[in-house]
């Protein structure tokens, strides 16, 4: 089954890290893309820029909206995710357990809808 | 043979086939889907078709793989008339796959365990699991289960399908977890049993069938538990819990119903066969090596029932159950306990400061054995006004008459 890793993380946080505190979270999300590949079950990932990138648009009654920010205003916003393959929802939980983000963050797990949807 | 006496004896069948294979047929049929309600219904169905053909044709050699028979073919049915071409094209593959695989096997593989494995998933609400096995393991209806665990069947039902759903939508397979992850996996399935069986037993005089029944499934489940995974210690000390709290069911209330408390009862009520096989798993699961929450409960028990046979004081031991049982398993029900057993070693005074603070867990306002127990504990240490406020709350919170009585009797003896 396909399932979507959502990454939540506090985008204070990333600012305030020193040099080398961020090229080690970043090394730890790279180690962690490959061994995702390496086990096969990597299908994509990206890493999203911050919310305040972020723009809401909405067309009620054939009228477009457009707000500047990001759907919902919480601390913890979509950092990231990764699309993966896996035999069933304790696979992917695994995968989420061992997510950088969950360690700061937290990891939403969700089914892509599919076949068996 | 007249037609009435042959109907009698298909309905006995089917009867005797549905408490037996139930959850094993619903199991196999969902193990590849995933669909625990389409194998429910189709289940059903081939149940109906059971009552109807039986007693025409007579019952079949094998019951259990004729119900399994036509239960496939009305699952592949139901497929074939649902709108989702391609959802259904690919249950129907998987679906003709595991006919092939049926037909096979003489024997249905039991995945019965794998399925409350499944059902007590750490991804399905907790609230819902132990209704959940109730279900899809035992086939009880929603409006018994939603009675025995005080809700309405429409909220019941409504529940029940969306843990259904979780199942299928989430992938939540149907397998016995690795070795390394069954301790905590096994203990969400134990706990789901544990949590049917005390739904049972708030009616000690046996009086509510409903709750009577649940009793008996939860005692099939742990007995299935312990059949399925007979390596596994916490697997028999629960089991062994069971057998313990329902060794004494007869002697926790009087002959006109009235709530008997632990050191008051007589022992010549309990059923010591089953303190017997309690006693024997205990000492079964102390040789498996690992300690857990309900060998320690089950041990507590044990401590209880040898106190009260032989007259000899062993508070000293059981507050040391109940110092490992809180480092394992810190619930404030246990931290009650606990303190209620400081009490019979270092008085009243010592229990008192050793109970959970209401103010650090406000769930405790609302649990009737916390205020029981300071009511107690006050009333030892002459704080009579405050135990009488205690024992007020405690009258308010309880839902059982008898255990109502037994406290507004404690609370009048106070005000003499």
């Amino acid at each position: 089954m396909k399932y979507m890793l959502m990454a939540y993380v506090n985008e204070a946080g990333w600012p305030k890290m020193t040099k080398a505190e961020q090229e080690q979270g970043m090394a730890a999300y790279m180690a962690y893309g490959e061994a995702m590949t390496k086990a096969g079950v990597l299908l994509g990932s990206n890493r999203l820029q911050p919310s305040s990138a972020a723009t809401t648009v909405r067309a009620a009654n054939g009228k477009s909206q457009v707000l500047d920010g990001p759907y919902v205003d919480s601390k913890e916003q979509l950092g990231g995710y990764f699309l993966i393959d896996v035999a069933d929802l304790d696979a992917a939980i695994s995968w989420a357990s061992r997510c950088p983000a969950a360690g700061h963050g937290v990891v939403e797990v969700r089914p892509i809808w599919g076949m068996q949807a | 043979m007249s037609y009435p006496e042959f109907d009698a004896r298909a309905h006995r069948t089917a009867d005797a086939v549905a408490r037996r294979s139930y959850g094993k047929l619903v199991a196999f049929l969902a193990a590849r889907t995933r669909d625990v309600a389409a194998a429910e219904d189709a289940l059903s169905e081939a149940f109906a078709a059971a009552l109807a053909d039986w007693p025409r044709n007579g019952c079949p050699s094998n019951p259990e793989a004729w119900l399994l028979t036509v239960a496939r073919r009305k699952a592949i049915d139901m497929a074939r008339g649902r709108r989702r071409h391609e959802i259904a094209g690919e249950q129907l593959r998987v679906m003709a796959e595991g006919l092939d695989a049926a037909a096979a096997e003489s024997e249905i593989p039991d995945q019965r365990l794998a399925l409350m494995f499944a059902c007590a998933h750490p991804a399905i609400d907790a609230a819902i699991r132990a209704p959940l096995i109730l279900q899809v393991v035992l086939g009880l209806d929603a409006a018994m289960i939603a009675s025995a665990f005080l809700t309405s069947p429409a909220a019941m039902g409504k529940r029940l399908v969306r843990a259904k759903d979780k199942i299928r939508q989430a992938g939540i397979p149907f397998r016995i977890p690795e070795r390394e992850e069954l301790p905590v996996r096994l203990d969400t399935v134990l706990a789901a049993i544990y949590a049917a069986f005390t739904e049972g037993w708030t009616d000690p005089g046996g009086t509510d069938v409903v709750r009577r029944d649940l009793t008996e499934e939860s005692f099939f489940l742990a007995r299935l538990a312990v059949e399925l995974l007979p390596e596994e210690p916490e697997a028999l000390g629960l089991l062994a819990l069971m057998l313990h709290a329902e060794a004494r069911r007869r002697a926790r209330r009087s002959e006109d119903g009235e709530y008997v408390p632990l050191a008051e009862q007589d022992p010549a009520l309990w059923d010591l066969q089953m303190i017997d096989e309690a006693e024997a798993l205990l000492l079964r699961a102390s040789g498996l090596g690992v300690i857990g929450r309900y060998q320690l409960e089950g041990a507590l028990q044990s401590a209880h029932i040898h106190r009260c046979r032989t007259g000899r004081s062993n508070w000293v031991e059981v507050v040391r159950f109940y110092d490992a049982l809180f480092a394992l398993a810190g619930s404030p029900v246990v931290a009650i306990n606990r303190a209620l057993a400081i009490a019979e070693v270092h008085g009243a005074s010592a229990a008192l400061a050793a109970m959970p603070d209401v103010a650090a867990d406000v769930r405790l306002a609302e649990y009737q054995p916390y205020w029981a127990a300071r009511a107690e504990l006050l009333t030892k240490t002459g704080a009579h006004d405050e135990a009488r406020r205690a024992y007020e709350i405690a009258i308010g919170l309880e839902r059982n008459p008898a255990v109502r009585r037994f406290l507004q009797k404690r609370l009048s003896a106070l005000a003499l």
